[in-house]
């Protein structure tokens, strides 16, 4: 999962850095995703444990492409 | 690093500010409080909505939070006022158990006029008496220091929280005292929280805890998005409370865990890293912790919590770019440099820990300055 350092707009080419390890990811955003909000650096399967510190954070129902903005309305708790 | 100058209490602990506090027991006797601390120079009312008609579990947090707070080594004196001589008498018997100066004064049968001049009589012995402790050198090991963060977003967690969590496992190493808590908010990660505990039994005390925290509120069966994540955190991007929790636990760093405490309880296991059971909401969170002898909080946000605590200072850390900008005067320390990658996570270490000693040695922090003061009690459940 990409966090967006700034505010990205859509069709924007965009470089994340993992920062455990330093190494780049690199993704086209499909939608804006502003400051602080979260961008999918990969495809999720519907159904999909989606997985932040390494650890799950929750589950996207409908799943999402790689670039897609994740939020509330495509990523759900799995435990509340 | 620079040297701590602390204040050494009769009991030995060591304390970072200097209040003489008037105490109300309870809501009622707020009002006389305040008028005591309006008439008195450099004393401090800490007003709060209960003490009555509380019972069991419920009264016992209380009576801990009110003692713990008038006991907290930031306190030089306390004056303390109740509408009854018997819990009165009960509180001021719990802070002389420390050894400082305090007095209690009960309102029936006498009145708010007559009791606020008996108070303000001793409440100015006592500030012309704490305005003459001073300052001595003491050790970061002496220092008991409390973490929480509030309106956190995804800046917290990756940036934020981390800088805390490596101040937080320096003060473990020197031999310091760190108490986290916010039992809610280790969701989908209270496993990794359990791993860290230094027995098998704290590992089951603290699962206990945990579940019976967690429980009680999936017992309400409301919908909690919204309020556990908040709106703020929504707004900065958290999505869920798994995401909220691997955030909020970067912050307790990666030592092991000592004790579990209860509410507004003190740790007794030594130095070390503690978990209290706790309400999430930053002032209750605060209050809990300082009535546990936190001396010092270190508060990470994100979205830009603005709470204070009357007798504890709390050090703001924000990474969020936009938040050290448009909220400037909340902040303290400005680590947004980490998401940027214009400073290590070692840099904001250091700057943080500077801070904290800097804080220590009687800096006023933010919140201080602009007069935040929040003293809210935890209720376990209605009154009688």
């Amino acid at each position: 999962m990409g966090v967006a350092t700034s505010d990205i707009a859509r069709g924007e080419r965009v470089v994340g850095v993992h920062m455990d390890d330093g190494s780049a990811v690199e993704v086209v955003a499909r939608e804006e995703v502003p400051l602080g909000h979260k961008i999918a650096v990969e495809r999720c399967e519907p159904g999909g444990e989606v997985i932040e510190y390494g650890v799950r954070i929750g589950l996207a129902p409908e799943g999402f492409e790689a670039g897609d903005y994740v939020h509330t309305h495509n990523l759900k708790s799995a435990r509340w | 690093m620079e040297r701590i100058f602390g204040y050494r209490r009769e009991n030995g602990r060591v304390g970072v500010r200097n209040h003489v506090v008037v105490l109300p027991v309870d809501d009622i006797s707020n009002a006389a409080c305040e008028a005591v601390a309006a008439h008195i120079k450099g004393t401090l009312a800490l007003p709060h909505a209960y003490g009555r008609l509380q019972y069991g579990e419920d009264l016992e947090l209380h009576f801990r939070t009110i003692i713990g707070t008038g006991a907290n080594p930031n306190v030089a004196a306390a004056v303390v006022i109740g509408i009854e001589e018997n819990w009165t008498s009960r509180v001021v018997e719990g802070i002389a158990r420390t050894g400082k100066p305090v007095a209690g004064f009960s309102i029936e049968g006498h009145g708010d006029l007559e009791t606020v001049r008996r108070a303000s009589w001793k409440a100015r012995e006592f500030v012309q008496w704490a305005s003459e402790r001073r300052r001595e050198p003491v050790e970061l090991s002496e220092l008991v220091v409390s973490i929480k963060c509030g309106e956190s977003d995804t800046t917290t967690g990756l940036a934020s929280c981390p800088t805390v969590g490596r101040v937080v496992d320096g003060l473990v190493e020197e031999g310091a005292t760190v108490i986290f808590g916010e039992t809610s908010e280790l969701t989908g990660g209270e496993h990794l929280i359990a791993e860290r505990m230094a027995t098998p039994e704290l590992k089951e005390e603290f699962m206990r805890t945990y579940n019976a925290y967690v429980s009680a509120i999936e017992a309400r069966g409301a919908d909690l998005l919204g309020s556990q994540p908040t709106q703020g955190n929504i707004a900065g991007g958290l999505s869920t409370i798994e995401e909220k929790a691997l955030g909020n636990i970067q912050k307790t760093g990666s030592k092991e865990i000592v004790g579990v405490l209860e509410p507004a309880e003190a740790p007794q296991n030594g130095p070390g890293l503690y978990f209290m059971d706790s309400s999430s909401a930053a002032a209750e969170h605060i209050t809990l912790m300082a009535a546990g002898g936190a001396v010092l909080h270190l508060f990470p946000t994100g979205q830009g919590n603005v709470v204070g605590h009357p007798v504890e200072p709390v050090v703001k850390i924000s990474a969020n770019p936009r938040t050290v900008r448009a909220m400037a005067e909340h902040i303290d320390v400005d680590v947004s440099g980490l998401l940027s990658r214009e400073m290590t996570l070692r840099e904001a270490g250091d700057l943080l820990m500077e801070h904290l000693v800097r804080t220590a040695n009687g800096r006023l922090t933010s919140a201080e300055v602009l007069g935040h003061r929040e003293f809210v009690m935890t209720r376990l459940y209605p009154s009688a």
